[in-house]
């Protein structure tokens, strides 16, 4: 079938799993990370926003591939034997939460100041003003910029193969080596990214089209 | 609209003897721009208390001074015993005994309008939410939509959501109720509608400080009304006052059709 096995499309799509398994790790890492960057940055106290900032700053000056390569190598020299897959995740889990911490930042300065104001005139305290007032509106604002975040999480943990994490592009590159028909193993591989990313671009649409329509 | 009497019985006489707010030549400026230039007034419990004057006379800030969303450079400023121009005073505790409504309603879009009403009454004050449901009925009531208990803010008229933020400040059952300009953002069919309900409010004997550029409503439910005019309370007295000016200014103010 189109130059290739049966079995070769199931190695593909082995490879297609890993890289959904990396995702999904990097997106839950990244949030996990990102929620209390996001909160850092909009705190009141100077010292915690510049600190939040600057991790963002640092993380998003590194290209991903040389971030994997420092957690993967990096972490090695002290004696911890990492496997690729944890290096790439933590890796992920650094990119992404400095990404979704920026965009939940926004999200949050995203509610009229005004929100806040009325909650504080009727004498909430800050954190109850955050918790019942803007979060939840954060939120709502949130949804689609954060699919949409979903899609560049899948297409970049493709950098993982720098550390040899066998992920889908990885597969691709051994199965290529294999029977060199780089166009359809490629091309093949490209598909199966593709199939996975086209869903969370149109959902993150959707979710967007309805934010609109609900403010308007 | 009934007529009116220009006064409401005071509360107690002990209580009006002792004013709710009280401002002693207060001061306040942005950089080089002062706002406030020595304002010295009084505000019993009971009054109804109008502010007028043009964009820029201070106002909206001297409203917002006496909640604390501002605070003053100089002078004093005393509200409900609390002292605003020294430091340390408690501004959440300030905040439980005065309510403010905006002009822009300020609603928790998120929230239905009963959420909205009882939302504080729960969090700050601890009330179950049977007891904060009741005291959104009541006050939802008291402003004419105990119908739209279960609608969201962006489902009802501004009028309507503007009386949804009156009684979401009246649910934390306030001495002092604060009003800034809230029917600039309404045609003149919902701004009846909203002055009915401060008008009730005002004869209920709540004790109420409003900006607005409603002349005739000012006259006819203030019991004092105050001219500001390039910070300072320029002129003041009773709503007949509007009818004989003693300044050019306010004279002029009235007369530009406002």
């Amino acid at each position: 079938m189109l130059g290739l096995s049966a079995e070769q499309y199931g190695f593909l799509l082995q490879g297609a799993g890993w890289t959904l398994l990396l995702s999904l790790l990097g997106f839950v890492g990244g949030t996990i990370v990102g929620l209390p960057v996001a909160l850092a940055r909009t705190a009141r106290k100077r010292w915690l926003s510049h600190l939040a900032g600057l991790y963002v700053q640092i993380v998003q000056g590194i290209p991903l591939p040389v971030i994997m390569f420092i957690v993967y190598f990096g972490v090695s020299i002290y004696g911890f034997d990492v496997s690729a897959l944890f290096s790439a995740a933590l890796a992920m889990t650094l990119y992404s939460s400095a990404y979704l911490g920026e965009i939940w930042r926004g999200c949050i300065q995203a509610v009229p100041r005004t929100q806040w104001e009325a909650g504080e005139c009727l004498a909430l305290s800050r954190a109850q003003r955050f918790i019942y007032i803007i979060l939840p509106q954060a939120l709502r604002i949130a949804v689609p910029p954060t699919v949409g975040f979903m899609v560049q999480i899948v297409k970049n943990t493709s950098y993982s193969v720098v550390i040899g994490f066998f992920d889908l592009t990885y597969s691709a590159k051994i199965l290529n080596n294999a029977t060199f028909s780089p166009f359809v193993v490629f091309t093949s591989a490209a598909l199966l990214y593709f199939i996975i990313c086209f869903p969370m671009s149109m959902l993150a649409r959707r979710f967007e089209n309805n934010l609109h329509r609900r403010s308007a | 609209m009934t007529a009116i009497s220009p006064f409401n019985p005071p509360f107690e006489p002990t209580e009006s003897a002792m004013p709710l707010v009280s401002f002693s030549q207060v001061h306040k400026s942005y950089g080089a721009l002062q706002v406030l230039n020595g304002i010295s007034l009084n505000i019993n419990c009971g009054q109804v208390v109008a502010l007028i004057g043009k964009s820029g006379s201070g106002k909206s800030t001297a409203l917002r001074c006496i909640n604390g969303l501002e605070d003053i450079n100089s002078g004093e400023l005393d509200v409900c015993g609390y002292k605003l121009h020294k430091k340390g005073f408690d501004l959440r505790e300030l905040r439980k005994e005065v309510g403010i409504v905006f002009q822009s309603y300020n609603l928790f879009p998120h929230l239905t309008v009963a959420q909205n009403v009882t939302l504080a009454p729960r969090k700050v004050n601890g009330l179950s939410a049977k007891q904060a449901h009741e005291i959104a009925c009541e006050t939802l009531s008291q402003v004419g939509l105990s119908d739209k208990m279960d609608n969201y803010p962006e489902q009802l008229s501004g009028g309507q959501q503007q009386r949804v933020a009156i009684a979401r400040s009246l649910a934390m059952r306030p001495k002092l109720m604060l009003f800034d300009e809230v029917t600039s953002a309404l045609d003149p069919e919902l701004t009846g509608e909203v002055l009915r309900v401060i008008g009730d409010l005002a004869r209920g004997g709540m004790t109420m400080v409003l900006v607005t550029h409603e002349m005739a409503f000012a006259r006819q439910v203030a019991d004092l009304v105050v001219y500001m005019h390039q910070g300072r309370v320029w002129e003041s007295g009773p709503g007949t006052m509007l009818d004989a000016p003693s300044t050019p200014e306010l004279r002029q103010f009235i007369g530009s059709g406002l």
